[in-house]
């Protein structure tokens, strides 16, 4: 019996078979949950044959979290598949890598950076407020980080809007405390993802991860990270919620 | 063992699935981006589901690589040897 067994988890950010999100989905279905998985836009076909290559083919449906409606709708559309919540992964993030990132920190627009915020920070909000009607006490919100707390080559304005996120995950364990809702995020070593290859110059930062982590780091394993997600929604973290897990081997405590 | 014009073809319906472009049009010199207005995101589409049909395994780091039809065909024909 696994670690989820009997658990329903959204998990909102899958596009390729490389996705975080895929292998959180992947884990979870082995760990014995029901899984529905969500994405947007015109990546969402990508998604629906992507979600062929799960173990168990998962449902797919349409989530943008800057749209009101699909926010408001969410419960109906998670409500064909599933009778509830029992966990919600936010696995998205989006700046644009033209105006944003890559060197981009002191001429990025506003208006970049706003949708940057929205997307990548607020929506974990929006969203884990428009999954709470179908959430239990117990149940719990986990998203992913890359370390907010200090500046990072080429990152730039992602980096800003992940201090953002982190900010945000810490108010809503505040706020979802009472209704017995952990929120947590894990922190990942850099993932060579659909989303990392747009970053120009994050490959110099994946060499110098390995080198500098004392356990190591495959910055083509997910596993790590997806694992580290499931045990959070898991019920083995009962009394956890406004917390950063480092799964990055251990980088973050080495001062060089 | 398919044949190269087995490979293009069948590719050309995927191009045509993904992207709407007319299936005729995708010629073995056409460059995806350049002459077939395919933009990375259909790309992606497009290596999934010529993965799925061909069953074969197309990296991400390989698709950069493939800029033409004629490369994406050799690519396959080379992964089903």
């Amino acid at each position: 019996m696994g670690i989820l067994q009997d658990k329903r988890i959204l998990v909102a950010g899958v596009t390729m078979d490389t996705s975080i999100g895929f292998s959180v989905a992947r884990v979870a279905q082995e760990q014995g949950a029901s899984v529905v998985i969500a994405n947007f836009g015109r990546a969402l076909s990508i998604t629906r044959r992507i979600a062929k290559r799960l173990p168990d083919s998962a449902p797919v449906i349409e989530l943008d979290v800057t749209d009101p409606d699909h926010l408001q709708t969410l419960g109906e559309r998670v409500g064909e598949h599933l009778d509830g919540l029992d966990g919600v992964v936010h696995s998205i993030a989006y700046g644009n890598p033209e105006t944003l990132l890559g060197g981009k920190f002191l001429t990025g627009p506003w208006e970049d950076v706003a949708l940057a915020l929205q997307v990548s920070a607020y929506s974990l909000k929006s969203l884990s407020v428009a999954a709470l009607p179908m959430m239990t006490p117990g149940s719990s919100v986990v998203g992913l980080t890359f370390d907010g707390s200090v500046a990072w080559p080429a990152y730039d304005w992602m980096g800003v809007a992940k201090g953002a996120l982190e900010s945000c995950a810490r108010y809503l364990a505040r706020d979802l405390g009472e209704h017995g809702v952990r929120v947590n995020l894990v922190s990942s070593g850099p993932l060579r993802t659909l989303a990392a290859k747009a970053i120009p110059g994050f490959g110099d930062l994946e060499s110098m991860w390995s080198d500098r982590s004392p356990l190591g780091w495959d910055n083509a394993d997910n596993l790590p990270t997806a694992r580290s997600v499931v045990a959070l929604l898991s019920d083995f973290f009962p009394a956890t919620t406004g917390e950063i897990v480092h799964v990055d081997g251990g980088y973050h405590a080495m001062g060089a | 063992m398919a044949t190269t014009e087995d490979i293009r073809s069948t590719l050309a319906e995927i191009v045509n699935d993904v992207a709407g472009i007319p299936a005729e049009d995708v010629q073995l010199d056409k460059s995806f981006t350049d002459d077939l207005d395919v933009d990375s995101l259909s790309m992606v589409e497009v290596v999934v589901e010529a993965e799925e049909k061909f069953d074969v395994k197309i990296p991400d780091d390989e698709v950069k690589n493939l800029k033409t039809v004629g490369d994406a065909v050799a690519f396959i024909e080379r992964a089903q040897a």
